[in-house]
C-alpha cells in the first residue's frame, strides 16, 4: 500500500491490519519519551488547504512523535493565492523530494489527482465530500476498544450526511467489517442514493438511535451551505439535537461519538458531550496513534 | 520467517540441554548482579519473551525475592527499516517498573550481527536511564557486525553465512530444541 486516499478501496483485512498495528504505537503516547526513531529523515509535508486544528495537528504530533521531519503550508502564506494552479503547486513540492504528502481539500477527488502526478505517499486527510479516512480508521478504532468488535454493532449515523465525508469513509468502513449503519437526518442532508452504500436510511431520529451501540454524529457544515438545508439552528437542534431523551432510545451502554468540531446545542447536548457515555477525547487521542500507524504502514518496507 | 524454508542439518540443543543451559545462565546472571538492586529481566521480542519468563522465575526461586520484568519491542528501532523488507510486524513494549536506575539484563534467543540488540537498547534508553544494562543470548552464532557481545551466552556455535540458527520454545513452537539449517 503506498497511498491512503480512502476506505472504499480498503479491504477488511487491509483495515484491520491498520487498526492492530495502530495498538502499539498507543503505548508510545503514554510514555514519558514520546518518540521514536523509526521515520528519521524522511520529510513528510502537511498540506491543509481547509481549515483544520484536530486533523493538521494530530498528523503533525504522528509525524514527529515517528522522528519524522514534518513541514506545514498553508494556503494563505503559498503562492496558490498568486494564481499558481494546483498542480504546478504539486510538481514543485515534488522537486523538493518529499517522501509523503497529507493533503486536505475542498475539492472532491484532490488526493487522487495528486497521486497520479506526484511520486510520494499521499494521505487523505479530507476531500471535499468524499472521503476522510484517517477520521474512519480513528472512529473504528475508538468503538473496537469501546464494544471489542467492529462486526454486528448498530451504528446511528445523524446529520449532514450529503456534505460529510466522514459519514462516507465511516459507511464504507462500518458495513465492510459487518456491522449495521443507519443514517438520519434532515430529508435535505440525505443523499438519494445513499441506500446504494449498504445503510438504512430513516428521516426520524429515534427510529435511528433505537436500539444503537454507537450514536455517531455529525456537525452541521455551516461553511458547506448546510445552511441552506433547515429553517435555522433552533429548528435543527429541535428535532436532530441528540439530548438525555433521544439517548434513551440508545442501548443503555451505547457510545456517543463525535468527529468535532461540535456545535454544542445544535446537534450535540452539552450534557451528552461532556457525560460518561462521550468517547469525543478519546477519539482525538486515539487518532494519534492510528495516524502513526498509518505512516509507518505506507512509508516503511516495500509492502504490507 | 526464519522456519520456512530451513532445512534442518542438525539439532544443537535439546530440551534437556536447553534446561541445563538456562538453569547455569542464571546461576550466572545471579552471581553477577545478586549484590545489585533494582534488577529487571527484559525479553526481547519474540523468542527472547518465554526465555527471559523462564529465567525470571527460576531467579525468583532461587533467591526468594521478587525481580521486575518487560518485554521489548524493536520492530521500530530497526536500522533496516528502508531497505525494501516488508515492514516488520510491530508489537506493544512493557516496561512496567522505573526504568531510571535499573539494572537491566537484555535476553535474547540468539545473537548474531549484533544489530538487534544494538535497537533493543536504544528503545530501552527511551524509557529512561538504566544504572546498567546486560545482555543474555542463549545462543551465540557469531558474524558480529557491530561491536558488542553478550555478557552471558548459553552456546556459542560456529556457523555459515549460508546457515540459520532457529530456536524451538515450548511456549511458541510446542518443543524445546535449537537447530542449525541451510537457508
Amino acid at each position: 500500500m503506498k497511498h491512503l486516499l480512502g476506505i472504499e478501496n480498503l479491504n477488511r483485512d487491509q483495515i484491520m491490519h491498520i487498526l492492530e498495528t495502530a495498538v502499539s504505537f498507543e503505548e508510545i503516547n503514554q510514555r514519558q519519551i514520546k518518540k521514536v526513531p523509526t521515520l528519521k529523515g524522511l520529510s513528510v509535508i502537511n498540506f491543509f488547504a481547509e481549515p483544520s486544528t484536530r486533523t493538521r495537528m494530530s498528523f503533525e504530533v504522528a509525524e514527529k512523535r515517528l522522528s519524522a521531519d514534518s513541514y506545514n503550508i498553508a494556503v494563505s502564506g503559498s503562492a496558490i493565492t498568486k494564481g499558481e494552479t494546483l498542480s504546478d503547486t504539486a510538481l514543485n513540492l515534488q522537486a523538493m523530494a518529499p517522501d509523503c504528502l497529507i493533503i486536505r481539500h475542498a475539492v472532491s477527488g484532490t488526493p487522487h489527482m495528486l497521486a497520479q502526478i506526484m511520486d510520494c505517499s499521499i494521505i487523505n486527510a479530507g476531500d471535499g465530500f468524499h472521503e476522510h479516512p484517517t477520521q474512519a480508521l480513528l472512529d473504528a478504532y475508538t468503538i473496537q476498544k469501546k464494544k471489542g468488535r467492529l462486526d454486528g454493532l448498530k451504528v446511528a449515523l445523524m446529520g449532514d450526511i450529503a456534505h460529510s465525508r466522514v459519514a462516507r469513509s465511516n459507511i464504507h468502513l462500518l458495513t465492510k467489517t459487518g456491522s449495521h449503519v443507519t443514517v438520519a437526518g434532515p430529508a435535505t442532508m440525505i443523499p438519494k442514493d445513499i441506500k446504494k452504500l449498504g445503510v438504512e436510511v430513516t428521516y426520524d431520529p429515534k427510529e435511528a438511535v433505537k436500539d444503537a451501540d454507537i450514536v455517531m454524529m455529525l456537525r452541521i457544515q455551516e461553511e458547506r451551505e448546510s445552511g441552506l438545508m433547515y429553517p435555522d439552528r433552533r429548528e435543527y437542534a429541535k428535532f436532530f439535537c441528540l439530548d438525555e431523551k433521544l439517548l434513551s432510545y440508545a442501548k443503555p451502554d451505547a457510545t456517543v461519538m463525535h468527529p468535532g468540531p461540535a456545535n454544542r446545542g445544535v446537534e450535540i447536548d452539552d450534557n451528552i458531550m461532556d457525560g460518561d457515555r462521550s468517547v469525543i477525547l478519546e477519539q482525538v487521542a486515539n487518532g494519534v496513534a492510528v495516524r502513526m500507524a498509518v505512516l509507518y504502514l505506507l512509508l516503511g518496507g516495500s509492502n504490507s | 520467517m526464519k522456519r520456512k524454508g530451513l532445512n534442518i542439518t542438525k539439532v544443537i540443543m535439546n530440551a534437556e540441554e536447553m534446561e541445563r543451559t538456562i538453569n547455569r545462565m542464571v546461576h550466572e546472571i545471579i552471581e553477577r548482579v545478586g549484590p545489585k538492586k533494582n534488577v529487571a529481566i527484559v525479553g526481547i521480542r519474540t523468542r527472547g519473551v518465554p526465555i527471559a519468563e523462564r529465567i525470571l522465575k527460576k531467579i525468583q526461586e532461587l533467591e526468594k525475592v521478587k525481580v521486575a520484568s518487560g518485554t521489548i519491542d524493536i520492530a521500530l528501532y530497526r536500522d533496516d527499516f528502508f531497505k525494501g523488507l516488508a515492514s516488520p510486524e510491530v508489537g506493544p513494549s512493557n516496561l512496567n517498573f522505573n526504568v531510571d536506575g535499573a539494572n537491566i539484563v537484555l535476553i535474547d534467543d540468539v545473537i548474531y550481527t549484533g544489530r538487534t540488540v544494538r535497537a533493543a537498547i536504544d528503545a530501552v534508553m527511551d524509557y529512561g536511564r538504566p544504572a546498567s544494562i546486560m545482555y543474555a543470548a542463549l545462543v551465540d552464532r557469531g558474524h558480529r557486525e557491530l561491536p558488542i557481545q553478550p555478557d552471558f551466552v548459553g552456546k556459542a556455535v560456529q556457523t555459515g553465512d549460508n546457515e540459520a540458527v532457529a530456536v524451538y520454545l515450548k511456549e511458541i513452537d510446542d518443543e524445546d530444541k535449537v537447530v542449525v539449517g541451510e537457508k
